[in-house]
């Protein structure tokens, strides 16, 4: 492979992983009102309307950014004039890097080359996200910091709190699939989860790790810092540690949030619902286990497992949507003891008996 | 469980003593304590998922089958309030009116019964005389003043000629002005019950409201 096709290549996948992500994220915030709007038996945001067309409100993302764009960026009277210019990148900066590890398919051949299609095949990609998922702390404390402003202060501090106790869940649950896989690269896991169960189920990450998947998507809901888990926010009681940010920077905050929750998703498919991977879909297409067989070209199963990614990754968007509409806010107390008291634990009974079992079978 | 004791059952007077049954209900019981299920709290939160995902589906149906014009329950309770309004109550007490005489004219005599009765004194009349002897006398001038009514009614429950209404179905009553609040006879003769309820009526009140002039002086310039 020439290395211009190598780098135009890497570029095209960057962009295109990009480009879901922002366009996924952009969708969320109308999914977020009208999904809420049906839940709550309302009919949602639905105003926005070029030359009388409305399309049950999606133009209200265009109105949005175009509010937040033109509105005054106010910068409050603080010594940390740069950091608290940097804190919004950073948060976004960070979750946006996770996504580079993360396979959205597998491999289609171009020019009789494979080509794998995630952007970087780390080989401890499942550090590499867990390391932006912690490294994302810096993004609130620095905006709680550099604000100059108490509430701001305290939202931080919370964030760091709730982040550093949800972490060690993370963390542990990652290492009972880890334990499982006997690999780090997600693309290997998600290969991985190819095999059948008994010859019929498909071995998703789910039925190996269900107590490690409910773990871990609880503390993943936590580290996207969104309610029920939205402590650091907090908006009834101290804003939160964007309250000095304004314009597009508070967008930017938004928008990391709402990020971090496709990050959650992407994860959970990836590490429990086998990623791209299609039941009974192999590279020549269908081969079901009680015979049967639909060839398919390689280009139409790699459509296939794309689709199934980013339809995995919607329903989990979905249902953690579904979860902020549904729950109330934990108080702080409740969240420490959830975070420490039963989390923690039981994600440590699920390491040693993983251990053991994964022990028992070799 | 708890020191606070109820009342003992021989200080309880006999059945036939008491006037009606009474309950006694402890209120100072602790809460009984919860069950390991309710405890550990995920059974509620998945039932509660349910609900509102059920919610959801079935609104989303609904909202589908609409789409596709197809009659089913709303997906929603939303009125789309500028171009949609709820029905109001056929009893609702909306902006006022005075009726007319088949001859046109009001059929209000000036009693000043409903100035008298107005606790907000938002009423205002001038009476004048007329030459009929079984009416004697006419408003020259009717003024309310929208901005200190409130609505109650009296007027209306007041009047013994029937001249004055609130049935007109008008809700939406706003100036830019003080002065705009002030309607005056004209206007307020213009007006109909909300089943016959002109535009001509309704884009004099609008005009009266737009307007920036004493009622007095709204009439000069007419």
């Amino acid at each position: 492979m020439s290395a211009t096709l190598a780098i135009s290549l890497v570029i095209g996948k960057t962009v295109f992983i990009i480009g879901f992500v922002m366009t996924l994220a952009a969708i969320l915030t109308w999914v977020e009102r009208k999904q809420s709007a049906v839940m709550q038996d309302r009919i949602g945001a639905n105003r926005a309307s070029i030359l009388g067309l409305r399309l049950w409100g999606l133009f209200h993302i265009i109105a949005d950014s175009v509010k937040m764009f033109t509105k005054e960026d106010f910068v409050p009277d603080t010594p940390h004039r740069f950091l608290h210019g940097l804190a919004p990148v950073l948060s976004l900066f960070f979750v946006m890097l996770a996504f580079a590890v993360i396979p959205f398919g597998h491999a289609i051949s171009i020019g009789g080359q494979r080509v794998g299609l995630h952007v970087f095949d780390s080989e401890v990609g499942m550090l590499f996200i867990f390391a932006m998922l912690s490294v994302g702390v810096y993004g609130v404390v620095l905006a709680g910091w550099s604000s100059n402003n108490n509430y701001a202060l305290l939202g931080g501090i919370r964030a760091s709190a709730q982040m550093l106790s949800y972490e060690i869940t993370i963390g542990l649950t990652l290492v009972g699939a880890l334990m499982v896989y006997q690999s780090l690269s997600l693309t290997q896991i998600v290969e991985a989860q190819g095999q059948l169960l008994f010859g019929f189920l498909p071995m998703w990450g789910v039925l190996l790790q269900p107590v490690g998947f409910v773990l871990f998507l609880i503390a993943g809901i936590a580290e996207t810092k969104r309610i029920p888990f939205d402590i650091p926010e907090g908006e009834s009681e101290i804003i939160g540690f964007f309250v000095e940010y304004s314009s597009m920077k508070f967008g930017m905050f938004m928008f990391a949030d709402f990020i971090e929750t496709i990050l959650v998703s992407a994860v959970v498919t990836t590490l429990f619902f086998g990623g791209w991977q299609v039941p009974y879909l192999v590279d020549a297409g269908f081969s079901f286990p009680w015979g049967g067989t639909i060839p398919m070209g390689n280009w139409a199963v790699e459509g296939l497992r794309v689709t199934s990614f980013i339809a995995k990754v919607a329903f989990f968007c979905w249902f953690q949507m579904l979860i902020r509409w549904t729950l109330p806010r934990f108080r702080f107390d409740q969240l420490m003891t959830l975070g420490w008291k039963v989390l923690l634990p039981l994600s440590l009974a699920n390491t040693i008996i993983t251990a053991i079992v994964v022990l028992w079978i070799e | 469980m708890t020191d606070i004791t109820t009342t003992p059952a021989d200080t309880i007077p006999a059945a036939a003593e008491r006037p009606r049954t009474v309950r006694v209900v402890n209120v100072s019981e602790r809460r009984r304590e919860l069950t390991f299920w309710e405890r550990i709290y995920l059974p509620a939160v998945i039932s509660g998922l349910a609900l509102t995902a059920r919610h959801f589906f079935v609104n989303l149906w609904r909202h589908t089958l609409t789409l596709f014009g197809i009659k089913t329950e709303p997906g929603a309770a939303t009125f789309q309030y500028p171009e949609f309004r709820r029905p109001s109550a056929p009893r609702l007490r909306s902006l006022h009116r005075l009726t007319r005489r088949p001859d046109g004219t009001p059929r209000c005599v000036a009693c000043m019964m409903c100035e008298t009765v107005c606790p907000a004194f938002c009423i205002q009349i001038v009476a004048e005389e007329v030459d009929d002897p079984d009416i004697e006398k006419r408003p020259k001038s009717f003024d309310i003043d929208i901005g200190r009514c409130v609505f109650c009614g009296y007027c209306v429950e007041a009047c013994p000629e029937d001249a004055i209404r609130m049935d007109t179905g008008i809700t939406q009553i706003g100036s830019l002005s003080r002065n705009g609040m002030v309607l005056d006879l004209r206007t307020l003769l213009e007006l109909n019950g909300r089943e016959e309820q002109t535009k001509q009526g309704v884009e004099s009140l609008q005009k009266r409201f737009t307007s920036d002039l004493k009622p007095a002086e709204a009439i000069r310039a007419a």
